[in-house]
């Protein structure tokens, strides 16, 4: 384990010093990326102009809405930063063979093809859901509890292994296919799911579609959780889902690691 | 000599027909991938439905800028039509490459036009696009066809196919030319992501931008609404999506039509501007 935490911190570096190189740039991609936030809290406060809350009954009012937003925004950033880039650049490994070269490295190919790059410029998201999660949690009527506080870092995590999986997941479909261009789409409307309160998919449709979500392939649960227990009061369900979350991270990790592994068995080498 | 003039009447049109087969081929080469990638577009429609949906639960208003419920629905449906002709995935970002690692000498030194080719190449894309992706639209416009108001007329459907015809060329110039930026700047990577952020919140692809007629911009009677109206990005969703549901009728409608053309006129000189400006100062060195 200290030999991967070594090897990983050795990645980190070498990609801070990489990102410091390019100075300028590494600015811009925090200014776009903040750009693309802040258009989307910008629909949000368009939104709160028709309503005072998202679903009726459902306590979604605007603080409350705000602090899911920034969980949200903290738990992408998380994964944007340590696992996208390495997924990205996989769809063109299998395509050209470049796999091939890890394989035969003497270490497990999951951690390297996961996380050998990070994006220092994707926690500026974090930083500033972290400002947004403070802002809104000090103009709600009511504290969350210290429970709350105590259980919100471990939810968190759990939200970034759901998400984790699912990009391993997206990664063993790129080897299955051949080459998956639409990864980072895929990705990109998959999460769409877990943007918004779980209470807003009701009726005929929304009821299976968020059992579906929520059981199946549990993206409502990564941000729901986390953010219902730092800014809904926590009452009997909300343990129940607490419970939820933790085993849904635990059996996503292990099944995202059966189904990579499988599809590895199954990589055929592009190279010559 | 004359046998072969007789055979190719048109030698022009079978360039451009061949360039359309090879794109065509290309195209369906990773038919799984592309597969995927068109069934996937309809999933955000699906969260912006249920949204809606709530906020209408939540309000004790009717309608929202003019938009009742199954309006707003209807709209979202629809700009996912617009975005199938306007949106260019890759097309800035190829031209922008293709400038920086120097593939694009080919063009010239090859008797092929490289905007015409790249024209060809995209109306290829769109034809298997909109081949594959018919049957998941007709099926989810059929699911919801309780959201839509009845047929419009027939002038308004032909004022809707023209607006999706220009909204396609209008997409592809305005890429195209802010991927030969490629020649000016090495790295465009950034300021297309700042465009494309632009473009997402301008076009309407992310509200009916009607919504935005209640934002003051500081300048008494003059709301973001009426600014946005003379740039070219409503152009590429908003605009057809208006016309289908009959927000935009009469006068109105043909002013917006010929504003949308001169926009077409203008990004594709932008765009011929660009391409001979670019070349111009382009140079390469090596194999």
């Amino acid at each position: 384990m200290d030999r991967y935490l070594s090897i990983f911190l050795t990645f980190a570096r070498a990609c801070l010093v990489r990102d410091m190189t390019f100075r300028a740039n590494f600015v811009l991609e925090c200014l776009t990326s903040m750009g693309w936030m802040s258009m989307n809290l910008a629909f949000y406060l368009l939104v709160f102009q028709f309503t005072p809350e998202i679903g009726k009954g459902t306590g979604w009012t605007r603080e409350p809405f705000f602090a899911f937003v920034a969980t949200g925004l903290i738990i992408n950033s998380i994964v944007q930063a340590l696992f996208m880039p390495s997924a990205e650049e996989l769809t063109e490994m299998v395509r050209t063979g470049g796999l091939d070269g890890v394989l035969v490295q003497p270490l497990d190919a999951q951690f390297l093809l996961s996380m050998h790059r990070v994006d220092f410029s994707s926690f500026a998201n974090g930083i500033v859901g972290v400002g947004l999660l403070g802002w809104a949690l000090s103009r709600m009527d009511h504290a969350p509890p210290a429970a709350a506080w105590l259980l919100y870092p471990l939810l968190i995590l759990c939200g970034v292994a759901i998400l984790y999986s699912l990009v391993i997941m997206l990664a063993a479909a790129t080897i299955l296919l051949g080459r998956n261009q639409s990864l980072y789409d895929f990705w990109f409307y998959l999460t769409n799911f877990s943007r918004y309160p779980a209470e807003i998919y009701a009726g005929p449709w929304g009821g299976p579609l968020r059992a579906l979500c929520t059981f199946v392939i549990p993206i409502l649960l990564v941000v729901n959780v986390p953010a219902r227990v730092i800014a809904l009061p926590l009452e009997g369900q909300a343990w129940g889902l607490v419970w939820l979350v933790v085993t849904a991270a635990i059996v996503s990790l292990v099944v995202s690691r059966i189904v990579f592994q499988t599809a590895l068995a199954k990589y055929r080498s592009a190279s010559s | 000599m004359s046998r072969a003039v007789a055979i190719r009447p048109f030698p022009g049109l079978r360039a451009w027909w061949t360039m359309l087969v090879i794109c065509l081929e290309e195209r369906l080469a990773y038919r799984g991938d592309f597969v995927l990638g068109t069934a996937m577009r309809f999933l955000p429609i699906v969260t912006q439905v249920f949204l809606w949906t709530a906020v209408f639960a939540a309000t004790t208003r009717s309608d929202i800028a003019g938009y009742s419920r199954t309006d707003i629905v209807a709209y979202y449906l629809l700009t996912m039509v617009t975005r199938a002709f306007s949106s260019m995935p890759g097309l800035a970002g190829g031209i922008a490459r293709s400038v920086r690692d120097g593939s694009i000498k080919k063009y010239l030194v090859q008797p092929v036009d490289y905007v015409s080719f790249l024209l060809a190449a995209r109306i290829a894309h769109k034809l298997v696009y909109y081949a594959v992706a018919f049957v998941p639209f007709a099926v989810v416009f059929f699911l919801c066809r309780g959201y839509f108001p009845p047929m419009p007329d027939t002038a308004t459907i032909g004022a809707f196919t023209v607006s999706l015809v220009l909204s396609f060329l209008l997409g592809f110039f305005m890429e195209a030319t802010l991927g030969m930026l490629g020649f000016w700047f090495l790295e465009v990577s950034s300021i297309i992501f700042a465009y494309m952020l632009v473009q997402y919140l301008l076009s309407g692809h992310m509200f009916p931008l009607d919504m935005l007629a209640g934002v003051p911009t500081g300048v008494a009677g003059v709301s973001v609404a009426d600014v946005v109206r003379w740039l070219p990005f409503e152009y590429t969703a908003y605009f057809p999506a208006a016309v289908w549901l009959g927000k935009i009728r009469g006068a109105e409608l043909v002013r917006s039509l010929a504003i949308e053309a001169a926009w077409v006129a203008v990004m594709a000189v932008a765009c011929r501007v660009a391409w001979w400006r670019g070349t111009r100062r382009y140079s390469a060195f090596g194999g």
